[in-house]
């Protein structure tokens, strides 16, 4: 074993060496800032001060370069923006923009840096300061990790106040005016006698001054939106049914087209189009990477048309069923597979040595994203561009994947325009529907293509969250837990993942196998081991809102409590003890507190459960409050508690925690991806359908902003609802889940 | 055949087996229905079809004639808001939005039908309409708010 952890920590040193800073890449390099992709073609007259604030005579436009995937982003951005520019909210347009380095996500270093200070021997701030220039020089512009808030908090607000100082500086050479008699309101620079200047009057002047840099920010106390209810910019369009989502869009002359691909996900052997092709409406029958695409003049020609084929599919290159994905991780814990102990405290060994009070094992399997919208791309393959618009999380990555479709183009004859999603929860950090309408518009160059996944196709082709199974250990003595030791064996989702999108694979083991249960608060436990495995062999995955943390976090709460129940304490209680950091133990006690937490059995039939995970740099805690039925278990309450420093958007965080909470319990319930064949068993919402109305409790959300750092909220939540929920089921009925989807060991109403 | 969508008459030629969902988004351009599933598990597609709530994926267009259909688009007069969509604006229900219109329309029909339901009615009535992003929570306050706009 000893052996296999060197190399296993060795070669997550030369990548971390790998990855360098300024030092290795010249400050030069890291200091001089990305090209703004909207000096590109701008008009006369036009001004564009940075990447994300562009102004011609007419209209304002604030770039929002973050997905909107159904988080609000576009929102938080353009409030961000208007917030140091004085803008009204309904005083300019927002754009995705063109993919563009200068949209690089540089809060993808804060989780970075803490996970790799789990293993690596420096602290997270100068792994943070490491990462932050590769991060700049990559150029990867990116949504995910919950990281959009802290990317653009800093930066978006020092950028408009860069624009509106410029703007004031125009205004004053325009007036003949000292630049310190002027302030700025409502989209207009006001000058000394009260007259107004649009900032549109002013584009063309401001557009000749070189940008005023380093504005200083306004202190919190002089905010007007940030901080406070405001109505989301889409909320009308939202409510009306005029937002336009990739799905919608037309293009004049487009054929529609749906995929059809092996389910197995291996190659297609042979297939018979004419049943197909005899269908009316239905006009082509194209080849596609393992399967066809169903050319045809509406939508539902098209999905006949598929229904029509007939193929014979060529086997899965995975185990083609279920059990022997179980088996294969269940054989993982070995000295091969081994990757790292990710929590090392004291000595888990000495302390539990043969005497182990609880020995258990943990099961989670594989879950399908399926957002609401099915993917779905408009493409149009020149000999000199593709043009092609959906909604995406990786903008950059989308040129350079399509480029290599073709191998006739280069990435920057990828013109991508990003669409508001239909959710995503991880489904659109992948290519395949990009990839597909590509393959079919390059075979009819000219011609638009509008390419459809029915829901079946979107199910069967889902790469899942990974699957995973733990085995847990641990020791109490006198009322306290004295051991918590804790091995988790999963897929490596990046090394799924990753080269998908055309990037490497971050080297060293794969932290999102054990995310969010080494990160448990839980240092005054003393001798606390968190171990990751590898599994091999299983089927492609992709990241799952939470990625490792929703799973791991399941498996972290549901031993703690185990535990505790085995030293006969109170499960709030011991937690509080265990808990080294203050800003989780503050969530912990707030969220009781709101709970009038008095132990799990609150009578009147009703139980309640606790758990507090600490993934993506957030400590979230949650109770959950069912009812024993004779129907089954209704839920009833939920309350959660979250600290992701500064709250910048109250109504939206509140929404999204609720949102991120049901995601969790929904799926907790009844949602597995499970193979057979080598095909996917679940088809349509009917076999995996989340939560329903009639299911959701009241959700009360708290949020604290003891969090010396700003973070996201979109995914941390959902980790603490699987445990709290499983911990409630078990004071309710004295049944320990310890495998998800409950619904195959508990009834619920 | 002929139908009605949204007040105006529209006559429409396309294979009788076309639901109604797609002859709304392919043939009138009517694209504030959405295609969530097509298999009536998800509710995304809802329209009023003679002022009762259905699943437009389970309707092809052959059953439809004389028949007349609200969408999203005609729920509320042009430049005004049915008191569900104020009451959708006002709860900000909204996350990506891709549900909200089979949800409202859901929502409008069971107030129509009953103006005071019960919190089972609700639960009976807008069960079907699946939401991913979570927003049942403000759904529920939604309809509250809606129902108390509709009887002032």
């Amino acid at each position: 074993m000893g052996r296999v952890r060197t190399i296993a920590r060795r070669t997550f040193l030369i990548g971390t060496a790998a990855i360098g800073g300024a030092a290795i890449f010249g400050t030069y390099a890291v200091a001089r800032p990305h090209e703004n992709p909207l000096l590109d073609d701008l008009p006369d007259g036009a001004v564009a001060f940075n990447p994300w604030i562009m102004i011609d005579a007419e209209t304002i436009t604030l770039i929002t370069p973050h997905a909107d995937i159904g988080q609000g982003i576009v929102h938080t951005q353009a409030m961000l923006l208007a917030e140091e520019l004085d803008l009204d909210l309904d005083q300019f347009e927002t754009d995705f923009g063109e993919p563009a380095a200068a949209y690089f996500n540089e809060a993808f270093a804060d989780e970075a840096a803490e996970i790799m200070t789990a293993l690596v021997p420096l602290p997270a701030t100068v792994l943070h300061s490491m990462l932050t220039p590769v991060l700049k020089l990559s150029g990867i512009q990116g949504t995910g990790g919950s990281t959009s808030v802290p990317d653009t908090f800093v930066k978006f607000r020092a950028a408009a106040a860069s624009a509106r100082e410029t703007l004031k500086l125009a205004a004053a050479r325009e007036f003949g005016v000292e630049v310190a008699r002027l302030s700025t309101e409502s989209g207009a620079v006001v000058l000394p006698d009260g007259r107004r200047v649009r900032y549109q009057e002013l584009a063309a002047a401001a557009s000749r001054i070189t940008p005023v840099q380093d504005v200083p920010l306004r202190p919190q106390s002089q905010w007007r939106y940030l901080g406070k209810p405001t109505e989301r910019i889409d909320i009308v369009a939202k409510s009306t049914g005029t937002q336009t989502y990739g799905i919608d869009l037309v293009a004049e002359g487009m054929v529609h087209a749906t995929p059809v691909t092996n389910p197995r996900r291996g190659p297609m052997l042979s297939y018979d189009a004419s049943d197909a092709l005899a269908i009316r409406g239905v006009r082509d029958v194209v080849e596609i990477t393992n399967g066809v695409a169903i050319i045809a003049d509406n939508t539902w020609a098209a999905f006949k048309g598929a229904q029509a084929m007939r193929f014979e599919w060529g086997p899965a290159p995975y185990h083609a069923d279920q059990a022997d994905h179980w088996a294969e991780a269940e054989a993982s814990f070995t000295e091969e597979r081994f990757q790292a102990a990710w929590r090392n405290d004291g000595d888990v060994d000495a302390v539990i040595g043969e005497t182990s009070d609880i020995e258990v094992a943990y099961r989670a399997p594989y879950i399908a994203h399926q957002p609401l919208e099915p993917l779905n791309a408009l493409v149009t393959v020149t000999d000199d561009a593709i043009e092609i618009s959906a909604g995406h999380q990786q903008p950059t990555q989308v040129r350079n994947v399509l480029a290599a479709v073709t191998g006739t183009h280069t990435p920057e004859q990828v013109h991508f325009r990003n669409q508001h999603s239909g959710g995503s929860f991880g489904h659109r950090l992948e290519f395949e529907n990009l990839r597909l309408a590509v393959e079919v518009a390059n075979q009819m160059r000219g011609t638009p293509v509008k390419l459809t996944y029915s829901r079946e196709e979107d199910f069967v082709q889902d790469f899942p969250r990974h699957l995973a199974v733990a085995r847990g250990r641990g020791t109490v003595s006198n009322g306290q837990i004295t051991a918590i030791d804790l091995d988790i064996a999963g897929a490596p989702v990046l090394a799924s993942q990753m080269p998908r999108a055309g990037l490497p694979t971050p080297p060293g083991p794969d932290s999102q196998i054990t995310a969010g249960a080494f990160s448990a608060p839980y240092g005054n436990a003393g001798n606390f081991r968190v171990r990751g495995y590898g599994v091999q062999n299983l089927a492609p995955t992709s990241s799952w809102r939470a990625v490792g943390a929703s799973f791991a976090g399941f498996m972290i709460e549901t031993l703690v409590d185990e535990l505790i129940h085995a030293a006969g304490v109170d499960p709030v209680e011991e937690r509080l003890r265990l808990i080294d950091d203050p800003v989780s133990r503050a969530v912990l006690q707030t969220c009781a507190d709101a709970a009038n937490w008095s132990g799990p059995d609150r009578g009147n039939n009703r139980y309640a459960g606790v758990a507090l995970v600490h993934s993506f740099g957030v400590p979230v805690a949650e109770i959950v409050e069912v009812e024993n039925t004779d129907w089954g278990l209704k839920l009833h309450n939920v309350w959660v508690v979250a600290d992701p420093g500064t709250v910048v958007d109250p109504i939206n965080i509140e929404n999204h925690i609720q949102g991120a909470v049901v995601w969790g319990l929904g799926h907790a319930m009844n949602s597995e991806i499970t193979y057979r064949d080598g095909m996917a068993e679940q088809t349509n919402y009917h076999d995996a359908e989340g939560m329903r109305l009639h299911q959701c409790p009241d959700i009360h959300v708290t949020t604290l902003q003891n969090n010396p750092q700003i973070r996201g909220i979109g995914e941390p939540p959902t980790p603490p609802a699987f445990p709290a929920l499983g911990n409630a089921i078990f004071a309710a009925t004295g049944q320990r889940l310890r495998e998800m989807p409950f619904y195959k060991f508990v009834d619920f109403v | 055949m002929q139908l009605t969508v949204n007040g105006t008459p529209v006559e429409i030629e396309t294979e009788g087996d076309t639901p109604l969902l797609w002859v709304l988004r392919d043939q009138l351009g009517l694209m504030g229905t959405k295609y969530g599933c097509g298999v009536a598990q998800c509710g995304a597609c809802t329209v009023h079809v003679d002022g009762f709530a259905a699943r437009s994926c389970q309707l092809p267009i052959e059953t439809l004639e004389g028949a007349n259909i609200t969408t999203i688009e005609g729920l509320a007069e042009a430049g005004t808001y049915h008191p569900v969509q104020e009451a959708w604006i006002e709860t900000q229900v909204a996350q990506c939005g891709y549900c909200q219109s089979g949800q409202i329309m859901q929502a409008a029909s069971l107030l129509a039908d009953n103006p005071n339901p019960s919190d089972d009615d609700i639960d009976a009535e807008m069960f079907g309409n699946l939401c991913r992003c979570g927003t049942y929570p403000r759904i529920r306050a939604a309809i509250r708010l809606a129902q108390a706009k509709m009887g002032a």
